[in-house]
């Protein structure tokens, strides 16, 4: 065996760990830790395991409801859906190995979220993914881009899961951190969910799936820390995926737990086989013995160090009921997978890894989680905006074209072409606007995903922006008739050592907090991700918002597309508020002026108003970016018919006030449209209408084919 | 009609196909696992579906086609068999021999996942009687190795045989001749790479695909 090295303080900061940190472990153990002790350690308690600047705010959001079967804490939220169905997601990021390694980063980000829900025992029915880059001239930027969804693309598609929608902008705030945000849904029977708390002493430790090789060794612990010019050394801790193992580990896990031999189940995620062990045992008020020789191994005289802090992908760790062994050994068998048996579950509290003849690391279990720490960093709330300038004059169409010649709003189809999006053939809404919608298969009900959030506003207003992308997706669900029912939050910030940054966090997360309240809409899932700067330049704050939504009969989809004749109806008031709008950045380059004020009754009772009336509208779209001259002519563009409304004021027009949205309705069931939005107190108002072969915005107007065209190639042009 | 499905440990198109069979005929297909080594007796057609057999870390359906199941695959359709290869399908029987020709990365180089106009080439088989000759469907595609590729000497064998099922209108990966989809020379084989089982239900957004699975309810019930 190799002795391992000695615990200096140069190793015990290359762990990350804090010297109070390390003060603690020794109180902790009354000795000094061994290596390995130090590399579980330091695992554990890293900001991405252990959430420990976090923690305190998060406790402050919504996270229960009648629907909610299991809120944060499990891989994955699990949500009532009726008929004995139950909706499992979650959303994570993956964004520093995104960076390093675009393609191989970004697939195990899809690999890692679709484990998360077959642990739980559902099969994956929709994928998302939520991207932020870089300035499109940036010299990274386009090489990024291919990687990262080509990996998407890679994963889900072989893997076999649907990806349904997204988002995908372009910022220079991303320029040295791009964000890659996967989300993804499964379907389970509500009383078949699978958790991770052990219970039984003696009870098998199982290892299943692919085997741990060196890769990943200390990712956890690299996206727990800034970025510098160093960041091309830490390639080899990105791992590498497989998704046709995946696949089979996805079939295998489903099909072993038909059977009843599952006890508790928990996938190696970050910090593989250590964090795995630890929570199941946590969980279960229990120890756990570990024997490192029975542990799969694809490379050589491999250390218990590095066994311990592997992340070699697709692998689960599992505890069997006992009398199962030889039909759970037979299952994987047939799908050619590892299935080691590796350890027990013990009665008392410690977690014992023994590899050679030799004890590696000793160490109560219940402390590496209980007592990781836990901060109350400083923070400041972030100056108010200064008011928006004067903002100079623009004509309709070329605002229009500013924003539709621009990556950040152009159709995205070179992005999603790349993706299966019908896979499962129950796609009923694809990709390219607003929510994506599958159907429960087998059944009249389908469930609608959304991804949002408007990391400018969250920096101009962390509080109204953490509203806002709650808001809009409560809006993009309600526009195709869907019922919101539950929320995952992905967090992405810089450095919350920095007060300003930790008052972006608190702001986003009360704003969340108050959206989710008013919208009923809980936290049942979700991931945190800090450091998300380079050279000390932070990400704008990103708190994307994945939620899901139920439509109880495929009747009840407002499905459009607009036809000709249409009346174009706006909800919701007249715009005017330009700050931080997409109109002001795309044209002028200006981000100014504060976000737009979310009035979260009004988001509410026009929401429930859309939802109730859905029999009588034909297309609907949510405002928000691009205000309502956007929203007009993606609708159009999806109807391949024009256009014309009697605005051609740029608030008016571009204005991104909230809880707005933009019907077409049949001309003969106006009338009655509108009499039911004056009785529920909706402000509602005819614009104009869908037809004709142009967009036409007050005195303004060009082909649809002409801006189509623009909207259709703006992406490839600047980034295929 | 009785049908069975192959499914490979990569396989994930295996249920919609078994679904739209089941649509077509009323009778639940048959999944058979890639391990066995002969097939349930009395089938009428086999299914090999889309997705990614082994990985395809090789040429696509490569190691499929040397699966023991394959080998029962082979025989059925010598001994004139129908079977029906959609996309991963089809790349495995290009790999057995049952089919002519090879396909290959897209000429775009990426995966390409989108709506397609398809001509159908021929009536004259039991998989596309049921639509007409000239008739354009619109079908979806999603691979990454789909672009068909055969010599001179073969797409004009493939013609004067009248051999080519589908074609591309709006050739989105390079195809020899925009072919989407052949037949075998009895013309109880086909392989395409569109997905017509993924638009054969009013919900997906339209039953363009359904016609060839009636085409096939149809020929196996007047057998």
């Amino acid at each position: 065996m190799t002795t391992e090295p000695e615990i200096t303080e140069e190793l015990i900061a290359a762990h990350g760990l804090k010297p109070d940190e390390y003060a603690e472990i020794l109180r902790l153990l009354n000795r000094p830790p061994s290596f390995t002790e130090l590399g579980i350690f330091s695992a554990m308690w890293n900001e991405h395991c252990s959430y420990k600047s976090s923690k305190k705010w998060l406790r402050t959001l919504p996270t229960e409801g009648p629907q909610v079967i299991c809120g944060p804490g499990e891989n994955a939220g699990v949500v009532d859906i009726g008929d004995g169905q139950a909706v499992v997601f979650k959303m994570e990021s993956h964004n520093h190995p995104s960076y390093i390694e675009p393609h191989q980063g970004a697939a195990t980000g899809v690999g890692g979220i679709l484990r998360d829900v077959f642990t739980m025992g559902a099969r994956p029915i929709a994928a998302m993914n939520a991207l932020s880059f870089g300035s499109v001239d940036h010299p990274r930027t386009r090489s990024l881009v291919h990687g990262v969804v080509e990996g998407i693309g890679s994963y889900g598609n072989c893997f076999g899961v649907p990806t349904i929608g997204g988002e995908v902008r372009f910022h220079p705030a991303y320029d040295g951190n791009c964000l890659v945000n996967a989300f993804a849904a499964g379907l389970a029977d509500a009383d078949k969910i699978f958790y991770s708390a052990a219970s039984g002493v003696g009870m098998p430790v199982v290892y299943l799936g692919a085997k741990t090789g060196r890769d990943g060794v200390g990712g956890a612990t690299m996206a727990s820390a800034e970025f510098d010019e160093t960041i091309e050394e830490k390639r080899p801790t990105v791992q590498v995926g497989d998704p046709f193992t995946e696949k089979r580990l996805l079939e295998a896990c489903l099909e072993l737990m038909r059977t009843g031999a599952v006890i508790s189940i928990q996938d190696m995620g970050a910090a593989g086989l250590t964090c795995s062990a630890v929570e199941m045992g946590d969980k279960g008020e229990l120890g756990v013995r570990l024997s490192l020789d029975a542990v799969p191994c694809r490379e050589e005289n491999m250390t218990a160090y590095e066994m311990m802090l592997s992340e070699s992908q697709e692998r689960m760790l599992m505890v069997l009921r006992p009398e199962k062994e030889a039909e759970a050994k037979a299952i994987f068998e047939k799908w050619d997978l590892d299935f080691a048996i590796v350890g027990e579950t013990i009665g008392e509290d410690r977690f014992l890894v023994e590899h050679g003849g030799a004890v590696k690391a000793d160490l109560p279990l219940r402390a590496l989680s209980g007592s990781a720490p836990e901060y109350d960093r400083p923070w400041e709330a972030p100056a108010p905006a200064a008011a928006l300038s004067e903002v100079p004059r623009i004509g309709p169409i070329a605002g229009l074209k500013a924003l539709i010649g621009s990556p950040n709003y152009a159709g995205k189809q070179w992005v999603y072409e790349q993706y299966d999006h019908m896979v499962m053939a129950d796609t009923i809404r694809r990709p390219g606007m607003g929510a994506g919608i599958v159907r429960v298969h087998g059944t009249e009900k389908a469930l609608a995903f959304t991804a949002d959030v408007t990391p400018r506003y969250c920096r101009a207003n962390p509080r109204q922006g953490g509203r806002q992308a709650v808001a809009e997706a409560f809006r993009n669900l309600s526009a195709v008739g869907a019922r919101p029912l539950a929320t995952t939050d992905n967090l992405n910030f810089g450095n919350p050592e920095k007060p300003e940054i930790m008052g972006q966090f608190v702001g986003c997360i009360e704003g969340i907090g108050d959206a989710c309240r008013a919208l009923d809409m809980p936290i049942v899932s979700g991931n945190v991700s800090l450091y998300n700067e380079t050279d000390g330049r932070a990400i704008l704050p990103t708190p994307t918002i994945g939620a899901v939504g139920l439509l109880d009969g495929l009747d009840r989809i407002i499905a459009g597309p607009a036809r000709p004749g249409d009346a174009a109806v706006l909800i919701g008031t007249d715009g005017g508020h330009l700050g931080q709008s997409a109109l002001l950045w795309e044209a002028w380059g200006r981000a100014e002026g504060d976000a737009p004020p979310v009035d979260l009754e009004a988001e509410r009772r026009n929401g429930d108003f859309l939802r109730a009336q859905h029999a009588a509208i034909r297309a609907a779209t949510d405002l928000a970016d691009g205000g309502l001259a956007l929203a007009a002519f993606e609708m159009a563009e999806a109807a391949g018919t024009g256009v014309t409304l009697a605005e051609d004021d740029t608030g008016r027009l571009f204005g991104e006030d909230q809880a707005r949205y933009l019907l077409a309705v049949d001309p003969a069931a106006l009338d009655a449209l509108l009499a039911a939005a004056e009785a529920a107190g909706v402000p509602a108002r005819k614009l104009g209408g869908f037809g004709g072969e142009t967009v036409t915005l007050g005195g303004d107007s060009a082909p649809l084919t002409e801006l189509a065209q623009l909207y259709r190639g703006a992406f490839a042009a600047a980034l295929g | 009609m009785k049908s069975a499905v192959i499914v490979f440990p990569g396989s994930n198109c295996d249920r919609d196909l078994a679904v739209a069979f089941e649509q077509a005929s009323g009778t639940r297909a048959q999944m058979v696992w890639h391990k066995e080594t002969a097939l349930p007796q009395g089938l009428d057609i086999i299914g090999i579906p889309g997705g990614f057999s082994f990985g395809d870390y090789l040429r696509c359906g490569a190691i499929a086609a040397r699966s023991p199941i394959c080998q029962a695959v082979v025989d059925f359709a010598r001994r004139g068999g129908m079977v029906l290869g959609i996309c991963n399908g089809f790349q495995v029987l290009t790999e057995t021999g049952l089919l002519p020709g090879v396909l290959m990365r897209n000429a775009g180089i990426k995966f390409v996942c989108k709506d397609v106009d398809l001509q159908v080439e021929t009536a004259d088989s039991p998989f596309t009687s049921a639509y007409a000759r000239g008739q354009v469907i619109r079908v979806p595609v999603a691979h990454h190795d789909g672009n068909y590729v055969a010599p001179p000497e073969l797409v004009a064998r493939l013609r004067a045989e009248d051999r080519v099922a589908f074609s591309y209108r709006d050739n989105p990966n390079g195809s020899t001749a925009d072919i989407a989809g052949v037949l075998s020379e009895n013309r109880r084989v086909l392989g395409m790479m569109p997905h017509p089982e993924r638009r054969a239900d009013p919900a997906l957004g339209g039953t363009d695909g359904a016609g060839l699975f009636r085409s096939l309810a149809d020929a196996l019930a007047t057998a």
